[in-house]
């Protein structure tokens, strides 16, 4: 984005927020491949109880995480209103079940606070930063944790 | 040039020298059968030329000095001066495989051991000191000697030439036009100015060798042209600096010629032009040295010329045109056209292209895509009112017959036949005979039948361990063989066809059959059967099936390495293919593997479970059979069983096998079906499912990509209605329920 080398944490980043219940949260807009709505998901078997399941994106097979079951928010009831957020996280194509996209934000790395001190490791495990904007709290995921441990050793 | 352009030039290098491996060793098979031609000679030795050639571009010397030897010992089969008999031939194909070893040691980057070839190019080199006649060329300068023990590339070998001519001006009689008048009254002249670059003596081709190949087309006159000859001083001792005028007088056309220059026409000025008239001759080619100084610098201007499109490409029909380059036509325009014309008819259209296999799977996938999409639209009209208009209907119709047929010219590409595997076994053939000293004849039948890249790749492994197999364990002794009345020579045959959608391979051998007791006694004594066990002959048979059995007392260097005949049903069941055994006693013992065309679709039986569609695999799936309580039995504290011909088979629930709910026992009054299924070890389940909806071929998409392995499911599919459904993993599913049998707590733990 910008060529100056002494100053990278300037250089501001997009992220798209979302919300899960009456919480936001938001990832960088460069790991979002697309955004679209919510299809019945096929389950698997075996599986977490955070992963939906699978559905067919042109062709791909593509896991489900239901974020809110995955940051412990307690399992979504899925409806037409959601949307699935594809995002790409390492090598893999993954789909994030929220409830709906709620803006998107540019912001400076500097901007960043850290996460909270809360008791919960489930949220701290996922988090990883927040941002305040106009008294929004707005939590940045940390992508790697989403998928299961060995699922991504698997692949 | 950079890493990377190297790197894809040295990949394609070693991709071509796997078709000359290829052809050379059909070829010496050929020529083992008593195929003297010169076609087929001239395609093996072109075959080791071109590996030679390539090796000397990589710099690659142990593969270069290899093929050097095999190629003088062909070259010298080729000219007639050595015969090919049966003992050479069998050195020959040896030198083939140890060819082939060399080029894969290049390719992996491998030291190689000398010995593994030093022994056989001395065996080779020592045919060729045998030879009929004493080679006599005139072209043949004194520092060429055939002698094959000189493994210096064929560059050093001749760059002392230039070194033996007193670097003074000489008078050069025969370059007058004189001579090549006699010539070309005599009969069809050829006038051919060759010059050698460095770069051909780089790639390990000698002039010298090329001009006495000339020769043999008939009567030739070479004139060596000096005029570029340096001083002594500034000779560079690695330089090229010598051409070669040469009239030529045969009654074979230029393209003949053409062929000789086959493999150094990028790497050498070349012209040949018909001589036809004296008078026109002088008129267009007053001087040949200039003719070769005009040319030395065209190649440079136009560089991305494939060699084919050298100027003087051949067209026996139209003789002057060879001259385009020389003799300036007036119409520039018209020239370039004629030059594209002549060139598409001098390259013939080629046969094949080589693509990037992403791209084609790309395609494959694509396709799956478009068959999917087919069905939506097919199932989305029938639900609306359109279907009752004939046109649409029809069209939907078309529709369908059209992408089934895109879907099924689409997998052939991925197609290829079996010829290089079954090569391959015929190599495995020559060693594992030698080494348990039996005679052996591999007839190998269908070997042009397609089937799927992956499927020919992994086919490799299990072949080879059971053609071992037949050799090592099917085929008696020779003295034994003569005992029993057969011939001492026994017979492997490798066959293959395609029957009903599938591809079917049969390894047989005519050796001493399946010794059914010893078979048992060793199942017995290893506790994989009851010794009461009431088996019949084709039970017994397929015992070797059974991980852990394996039939040789004492541990061979050819069979005995760990795996058994159950790694190669494993791997059978891998590509979703079966695997028989039928034997007859005294007579021979006869494999038949039963494969899929393709990995990229599936014939599945369409079944619910539980609310949810899955897929199982037809391959797996013996019969089905409804869940009728008069077949039904409970067996122990949570499982049952279901009878079927032979006896009782357990019983799995398939829903509470992939953890839809939980345990219970199959009862009698349940609605479903059974799939009575055959897995890993022969042994019979029957999967519960709730219905059949349908048995159709399903697009292999992988889980794993975005997500990762999934136990009891092996890959997933869409279906018509645009949903993921699962493909079972039947082994997995059986293998799973049967450890969840004997260790319940376990299995509910996990």
């Amino acid at each position: 984005m910008s060529d100056t080398k002494d100053a990278p944490s300037a250089a501001p980043i997009e992220l798209v927020a979302f919300r899960i219940g009456a919480q936001e949260y938001c990832v960088d807009i460069m790991a979002v491949r697309e955004i679209r709505g919510w299809t019945p998901a096929t389950t698997l078997p075996h599986a977490p109880a955070f992963v939906q399941g699978v559905i067919n994106l042109r062709g791909a097979v593509l896991p489900i995480v239901d974020l809110s079951a995955r940051l412990g928010l307690g399992a979504a009831a899925p409806t037409e209103r959601h949307v699935t957020i594809v995002v790409q996280i390492a090598e893999q194509v993954v789909g994030l079940l929220v409830d709906a996209v709620s803006d998107i934000l540019t912001v400076t790395p500097d901007q960043m606070r850290v996460t909270p001190d809360v008791a919960s490791e489930t949220t701290r495990q996922f988090v990883k930063g927040v941002f305040a904007m106009e008294g929004r709290m707005i939590s940045l995921i940390e992508l790697d944790q989403v998928l299961p441990q060995d699922q991504r050793e698997a692949a | 040039m950079s890493s990377d352009a190297l790197a894809q030039l040295r990949q394609t290098f070693f991709e071509e020298c796997d078709e000359q491996l290829a052809e050379l060793e059909s070829g010496l098979l050929q020529m083992q059968d008593g195929a003297t031609d010169s076609e087929t000679v001239n395609a093996v030795f072109r075959a080791v030329h071109s590996v030679k050639g390539g090796a000397g571009a990589f710099k690659l010397t142990t593969l270069v000095s290899f093929a050097h030897v095999f190629e003088t010992a062909l070259d010298e089969i080729r000219s007639d001066k050595l015969e090919a008999g049966p003992s050479l031939m069998k050195a020959m194909l040896r030198a083939s495989d140890v060819l082939a070893d060399l080029v894969s040691a290049a390719r992996n980057g491998d030291d190689v051991d000398a010995a593994l070839w030093r022994g056989l190019a001395d065996e080779i080199a020592g045919f060729c000191g045998k030879e009929k006649a004493a080679p006599v060329s005139a072209a043949a300068p004194a520092g060429f000697t055939p002698e094959p023990l000189a493994f210096t590339p064929q560059p050093l070998a001749f760059t002392p030439q230039p070194m033996a001519f007193t670097p003074q001006p000489m008078a050069l009689p025969s370059l007058t036009p004189a001579p090549a008048a006699e010539d070309a009254q005599a009969g069809g002249g050829l006038r051919i100015l060759f010059r050698p670059r460095i770069e051909l003596y780089e790639k390990a081709n000698d002039a010298v060798v090329l001009l006495r190949e000339l020769e043999r087309l008939g009567a030739m006159r070479v004139t060596c042209d000096l005029s570029e000859v340096p001083p002594l001083d500034a000779l560079d001792p690695h330089g090229a600096c010598l051409g070669f005028d040469i009239r030529l007088v045969t009654d074979r056309d230029e393209q003949a010629v053409r062929e000789v220059f086959e493999f150094c026409e990028e790497d050498c000025d070349l012209v040949i032009r018909r001589e036809a008239a004296p008078a026109a001759e002088a008129a267009a080619a007053p001087d040949p040295a200039a003719i070769l100084n005009a040319l030395r610098p065209a190649p440079k201007d136009t560089p991305a010329d494939p060699p084919a499109a050298a100027p003087a490409a051949g067209n026996p029909a139209e003789p002057q045109a060879a001259d385009k380059t020389a003799a300036k036509p007036a119409d520039p325009a018209r020239a370039a056209e004629e030059a594209a014309a002549q060139r598409a008819a001098a390259t013939p259209a080629p046969a094949t292209i080589r693509v990037d296999l992403d791209r084609v799977d790309r395609l494959i996938n694509l396709v799956g895509e478009l068959v999917i999409n087919q069905a939506m639209l097919a199932q989305a009209v029938q639900g609306a009112d359109g279907a009752r208009d004939p046109a649409v209907s029809g069209g939907l119709d078309e529709l369908d017959q059209l992408t089934r047929e895109i879907q099924e010219s689409v997998m052939a590409i991925r197609a290829q036949p079996l010829k290089p595997l079954f090569q391959r076994m015929s190599r495995i053939v020559r060693e594992v005979a030698d080494a348990t000293g039996k005679k052996v004849r591999l007839i190998t039948d269908g070997e042009w039948t397609e089937v799927d890249k992956t499927v020919v790749e992994r086919l490799a492994d299990p072949l080879t361990h059971m053609i071992r197999n037949a050799i090592d364990h099917g085929l008696e002794k020779p003295a034994d063989r003569l005992a029993a009345g057969k011939p001492e020579e026994g017979v492997v045959r490798l066959s293959a066809a395609h029957r009903s959608g599938r591809v079917v391979i049969q390894i047989s051998d005519d050796g001493a059959g399946v010794n059914r007791e010893k078979v048992r006694a060793i199942a017995v004594g290893k506790g994989l059967v009851a010794a009461d066990a009431q088996l019949s002959e084709s039970d017994i048979d397929n015992l070797i099936f059974l991980p852990g059995f394996s039939t040789t007392e004492k541990i061979s260097a050819i069979s005995g390495r760990g795996v058994g005949m159950d790694v190669v049903k494993r791997s059978i069941h891998a590509l979703s293919g079966r695997i028989f055994l039928k034997s007859r006693r005294g007579q021979g013992s006869e494999f038949t593997l039963s494969l899929p065309l393709t990995l990229a679709v599936l014939d599945g039986m369409v079944v619910t479970v539980d609310g949810q569609t899955l897929v199982a695999p037809l391959s797996a799936i013996v019969e089905t059979m409804s869940l009728d309580a008069g077949r039904l039995r409970a067996f122990g504290a949570s499982n049952a069983v279901i009878a079927d011909r032979d006896g009782f088979v357990p019983i799995i629930d398939t829903a509470a096998e992939l953890g839809f709910r939980a345990h219970r026992r199959v009862e009698g009054g349940d609605k479903g079906v059974a799939l009575l299924v055959e897995s890993e070890g022969g042994g019979r389940s029957a999967l519960v499912v709730d219905a059949i909806q349908d048995q159709r071929q399903v697009v292999i998409k992988s889980l794993e990509t975005n997500y990762g392995r999934v136990p009891g499911v092996a890959a997933a599919t869409i279906l018509g209605d645009g949903r993921v459904a699962l493909i079972l993993d039947v082994d997995a599913l059986v293998a799973r329920a049967r450890g969840a049998a004997t260790e319940p707590l376990l299995a509910a733990a996990g």
